[in-house]
C-alpha cells in the first residue's frame, strides 16, 4: 500500500539518502514532506497528514527528543509511528525516545536493509 | 606488515583507538557510499580543500575531522546521494558534514563508556586551503589515512582531554 512520510534531518543530504533507503527498502512512497527541525515538523504536520515519521535526534531549534514529547499535541499525527534515525547510540537516547511513543531506533550508518527491518514493523501492513 | 596508520598515533596515547577510528571511518564509507576504502602505500596529504569537523564533549573532549580535497568530497556527495557528479551541486558541504558527525558518532559508539557520556557537535565545514588551525589539545591527537577512490582522505582526533 502506498505510504506519505515526513523526514527529519537538519541535513538535506541525509533526509535525500533517507528517503532513496526507504524506496530501496521497497516502500511504496507516494508523498515525502521534509523538516529541517522538530519545530518545522510540528508546522508541517498541522497541514499533512502522514502514515510515517523518520526524524533524527541531534538538531538545531528543536531536536528529536523535544519534537516527539510535542508530537501528541498535534491532532492528527498522534498516532503516526515514529523511527528515530541518529548518530547518537548512547542508551539513555534510546530508552528516552522509546519511552515517549518512538516505535523504532536506527544508527547511523545504516544499510536499506536496516531501514526495512524498523520502518515495515511499525507500518501495521501498510507497505 | 605494519598499516602507515600505526605511525600517527602522535605521542602514543591512545594508539589503541587507531583501528576502532578507522574501522568507524571504514564502516560510513561500506554503509553510506557503498565503497571501500583502502590504505595507501605510504602516508599521503590529502589536499586540503575541504575540512568537515565536528566537536565531542564530555567524557572524551575534542575535535574529529575528516579531510580531503574538492574532488574527493564531490565523488563522495555523488556516491551518497546516487546522483551524477556534476549534479551534486551545493550538497558537498553538507555531505562531508555528515559523513564527519557519522564517523565520530560511529566512533564513540565503540568505546567502552563513550557512547553515553560524549555528545557531539552540529559539523563545522571549511573549504578552501588559505586557512591555519590553532589546537590548544592536550596531545598531538590521532590521525589515519586512507584512500577513497584512490585519492587521499585523512581523519584525525585533537584530544583535549
Amino acid at each position: 500500500m502506498p505510504i506519505s512520510a515526513l523526514i527529519v534531518d537538519d541535513s538535506s543530504v541525509m533526509r535525500k539518502i533517507v528517503e532513496r533507503s526507504l524506496r530501496q527498502a521497497g516502500i511504496d512512497l507516494t508523498k515525502v514532506l521534509e523538516a529541517g527541525n522538530g519545530a518545522e515538523a510540528l508546522v508541517a504536520l498541522r497541514d499533512n497528514a502522514v502514515d510515517l515519521i523518520l526524524c533524527d535526534i541531534n538538531m538545531p531549534v528543536m531536536d528529536g527528543l523535544e519534537f516527539i514529547k510535542q508530537l501528541p499535541t498535534v491532532p492528527n499525527a498522534k498516532d503516526v509511528p515514529v523511527v528515530m534515525i541518529t548518530t547518537e547510540g548512547s542508551e539513555s537516547h534510546v530508552v528516552e525516545a522509546l519511552s515517549h511513543g518512538a516505535r523504532g531506533y536506527i544508527r547511523k550508518p545504516f544499510t536499506a536493509e536496516q531501514v526495512k527491518e524498523h520502518v515495515v514493523p511499525v507500518l501495521g501492513g501498510k507497505s | 606488515m605494519k598499516s602507515p596508520n600505526d605511525l600517527h598515533s602522535g605521542n602514543g596515547a591512545h594508539a589503541d583507538w587507531i583501528p576502532l577510528l578507522e574501522t568507524a571511518t571504514r564502516e560510513v564509507f561500506e554503509l553510506m557510499l557503498g565503497c571501500q576504502l583502502t590504505l595507501p602505500s605510504e602516508h599521503q596529504e590529502a589536499g586540503d580543500d575541504v575540512t568537515a569537523m565536528v566537536g565531542l564533549a564530555g567524557q572524551l573532549c575534542g575535535v574529529l575531522s575528516v579531510r580531503c580535497d574538492g574532488k574527493a568530497a564531490a565523488l563522495m556527495t555523488s556516491k551518497m546521494l546516487g546522483v551524477p557528479l556534476d549534479k551534486v551541486g551545493a550538497d558537498v558541504s553538507d555531505a562531508l558534514g555528515e559523513v564527519c558527525n557519522m564517523v565520530a558518532g560511529n566512533f564513540k559508539n565503540k568505546i567502552a563508556g563513550l557512547a553515553e557520556g560524549c555528545m557531539l557537535s552540529p559539523p563545522t565545514v571549511v573549504t578552501g586551503s588559505d586557512y591555519s588551525l590553532h589546537s590548544l589539545a592536550e596531545s598531538p591527537g590521532l590521525a589515519i589515512s586512507l584512500l577513497f577512490e584512490r585519492m587521499p582522505l585523512v581523519v584525525s582526533l585533537q584530544i583535549h582531554s
